[in-house]
């Protein structure tokens, strides 16, 4: 290894995006081709900047800064290494200053600051680039003073429910108990979404300190990161994390000399999308089917092993070391009405730019895809997305312009949800889509509530007949399937079936010609 | 001398055995090792956690990650949610079906004829941004079009 003010630093993310493209094959076609040239590398496997396009993206360290190449493959590095790589030449594959990309410019990151700038699993890296700083300045707080951050700051839960964080908190730290738990919601199950993998795989410490602040407030002295088996690198950084910071006095029984405890255990999901359900997630947790549990009790009170358990996602809790180091005012100037502070939201589907966007809520859907997102990959025009998951509505094009922000949405019947948007092309067929929405319900029913279980079912088959106009009275046929809907809404004892006709009639609604309807159907979603 | 599946699980128990609500990481474990959850470990699992075998079998079968049975020498599983579906994975899975001798259905896997292949959906990868995904024992490949299906299926060596 030569001496650090010789070697060239570059970085190729680490992420499973960027895995999945390529980048460990990227990484040992450099370190050879440096070793072919007699060039020192010091090569750093970072996070993702969250423009998936680009991966595997490889930035060089510069007198300048960071300068960005993309998407590179093992078969461009001899040539960007001609080119002058090093040095951060000019290249066609060379995109400038990373900084200075527009998608990334243009964003308000505050949760995503370090992501895909730092080594992940680093301590020192973290703690240079403002990590622990939340936590420190919660250890200088009663736990009153921190809930009241939290609950000022106007955080609402980022997994899509978006209750507030703080009454959430001040409810278990009220509840009496001689055991409370802080348990992670990381089963992202929502098609569309993967800010909460970029957080595990990206930036972990951030989410061990969110959920150690938590401990801090409510007296809990226990955690468990319930993490989707689809997941396997994000368990695995996970885990690594975990084991690093409490080797380093971050997590253990005395939490930086504090004399608190908190203990982090990651646990393994195993497929089923149900266990995103808080409930169900607790009863995975026991070592049990994830069937949902009804509500009262509330977690909060009766939760985890029958304890107060606070219960938080990935993005909830990563929000809240900011906001404990830079004040509750700092993150609640960003935003609209009661949507206080950034989404991190989720281009993906059929998109020509997908990545991970961080702005203040009140964004439209129109600057999202067509701004930062280029449009459609196909290059054919976009009919619709669906945001907020797989329970989230098909939004058509009179609905784009809305600010995205909690109240707006649930307006006009939509969500935000976990920030979610799915982009798709003017070949999607919204009947084949809502008929989907009916089966992966179906498959995915943890089977407690008749409604869920048999609705999802009869939805595939009533859907079937609509499409079947020879056969079956297609108007009959319709005003059945918005009873169904009615019954599985108001009847459902969760979101799994309570939302599936969200999908389904905003896809009636909005596009009745794919469902053999001539008239447009004015009744909105 | 090679462990039994009971020596197997027998190990995997004792290293749980004070965990809280251990029954998923030991399946997990087991599932690792084993590549299944066999059938005849489920009563020594309910009996070293106190549950009926009902309750261990009622786990086992209701999540779509454990099988009780030995899976394909190789094990792909094709992205079938909507982000991926926006981008061609209804078709993509259709190739595989063919490609493979495998024909999944909604919501379950298929083993080829010759036990080569195991072919499963799966409900998202978290790859969305970079459709179609899909995992060929346990790598991810995103971007993935039916030529490149083809030539990935091809390196692993199965002879034609």
């Amino acid at each position: 290894m030569n001496a650090p003010g010789t070697a060239v630093t570059i970085y190729v993310p680490r992420d499973s995006a960027a895995l999945a493209v390529g980048a460990d094959e990227v990484a040992a076609a450099l370190q050879a081709e440096c070793t072919r040239r007699g060039v020192a590398l010091n090569l750093v496997r970072n996070g993702s900047r969250g423009m998936f396009w680009l991966e595997p993206l490889v930035e060089v360290v510069t007198p300048a800064g960071r300068v960005a190449y993309g998407p590179v493959a093992p078969d461009d590095i001899a040539s960007l290494f001609d080119a002058g790589l090093p040095t951060g030449s000019a290249h066609p594959l060379c995109h400038g200053l990373t900084d200075q990309i527009p998608y990334l410019a243009k964003q308000e990151r505050l949760t995503f600051a370090r992501m895909g700038i730092t080594d992940p699993l680093s301590l020192t890296d973290y703690e240079a680039h403002d990590g622990f700083k939340g936590l420190r300045a919660a250890l200088a707080l009663a736990p009153e003073a921190i809930v009241q951050q939290v609950l000022d700051s106007g955080l609402r839960g980022r997994g899509g429910a978006a209750f507030p964080t703080g009454i959430k908190w001040k409810t278990v730290a009220a509840a009496a108990a001689a055991q409370k738990y802080i348990v992670c919601n990381a089963d992202e199950g929502d098609s569309g979404t993967f800010s909460d993998r970029m957080t595990m795989e990206g930036d972990p410490y951030m989410l061990i300190e969110g959920m150690t602040i938590a401990a801090l407030a409510t007296g809990a002295t226990d955690g468990y990161v319930y993490i989707r088996s689809e997941y396997p690198d994000a368990v695995a950084t996970m885990r690594d994390a975990v084991a690093r910071a409490t080797a380093a006095g971050f997590l253990g029984d005395d939490v930086l000399g504090s004399c608190r405890a908190f203990r982090l255990n990651i646990r393994k999901a195993a497929g089923a999308y149900v266990c995103g359900e808080e409930t169900a997630m607790l009863e995975s947790l026991e070592g049990k089917r994830g069937i949902v549990r009804a509500k009262p009790p509330l977690p909060a009170l009766q939760g985890l092993f029958g304890q107060p358990t606070v219960i938080n996602n990935v993005i909830s809790f990563a929000s809240v070391p900011l906001i404990l180091a830079r004040g509750a005012a700092f993150y609640r100037d960003f935003g609209m009405g009661r949507s206080r502070g950034t989404l991190p939201m989720q281009l993906a589907g059929n998109i020509k730019h997908g990545g991970l966007v961080e702005k203040a809520f009140g964004v439209t859907l129109r600057e999202l895809m067509f701004d930062f997102g280029g449009g459609s990959a196909s290059g054919r025009p976009i009919k619709t997305a669906q945001v907020g998951g797989p329970l989230g509505t098909y939004l058509s094009e009179s609905q784009w312009d809305m600010p995205m922000d909690y109240e707006a949405y649930a307006a006009v019947g939509a969500v935000v949800g976990h920030g979610g948007i799915v982009v798709h092309d003017d070949s999607a067929d919204l009947a084949k889509l809502a008929r989907y929405a009916m089966e992966f319900c179906a498959i995915e029913s943890c089977g407690k509530c008749t409604p869920c279980r048999i609705g999802s079912t009869r939805g595939v088959e009533v859907i079937d007949k609509i499409m079947t106009p020879a056969r079956h009275n297609r108007p009959q046929q319709v005003q059945l399937l918005r009873d169904l809907c009615d019954t599985m809404v108001n009847g459902s004892l969760c979101a799994m079936g309570g939302m599936t006709p969200f999908p389904v009639l905003s896809a009636l609604n909005h596009f009745p010609q794919d469902f053999g309807l001539a008239a447009p159907d004015r009744q909105a979603a | 001398m090679t462990p039994t599946p009971a020596n197997v699980t027998e190990a995997v128990l004792a290293r749980h055995a004070d965990e809280p609500g251990a029954l998923l990481p030991i399946l997990h474990e087991l599932q690792d090792a084993l590549g299944h959850i066999p059938r005849d470990s489920v009563p020594q699992i309910a009996a070293a956690l106190n549950l009926s075998r009902a309750e261990v079998h009622g786990v086992v079968t209701y999540y779509h990650h454990f099988r009780a049975d030995a899976p394909g020498r190789h094990v792909i599983q094709v992205c079938r949610a909507e982000a991926c579906q926006a981008m061609g994975s209804d078709a993509l899975m259709a190739h595989a079906e063919h490609a493979l001798g495998c024909h999944a259905h909604a919501g379950h896997g298929s083993t080829s004829a010759d036990g080569t292949y195991t072919l499963n959906p799966v409900y998202c990868l978290g790859l969305c941004a970079s459709s179609p995904a899909i995992v060929v024992d346990d790598k991810l490949h995103a971007r993935v079009t039916p030529g490149r299906f083809d030539a990935l299926i091809a390196t692993l060596g199965v002879p034609a």
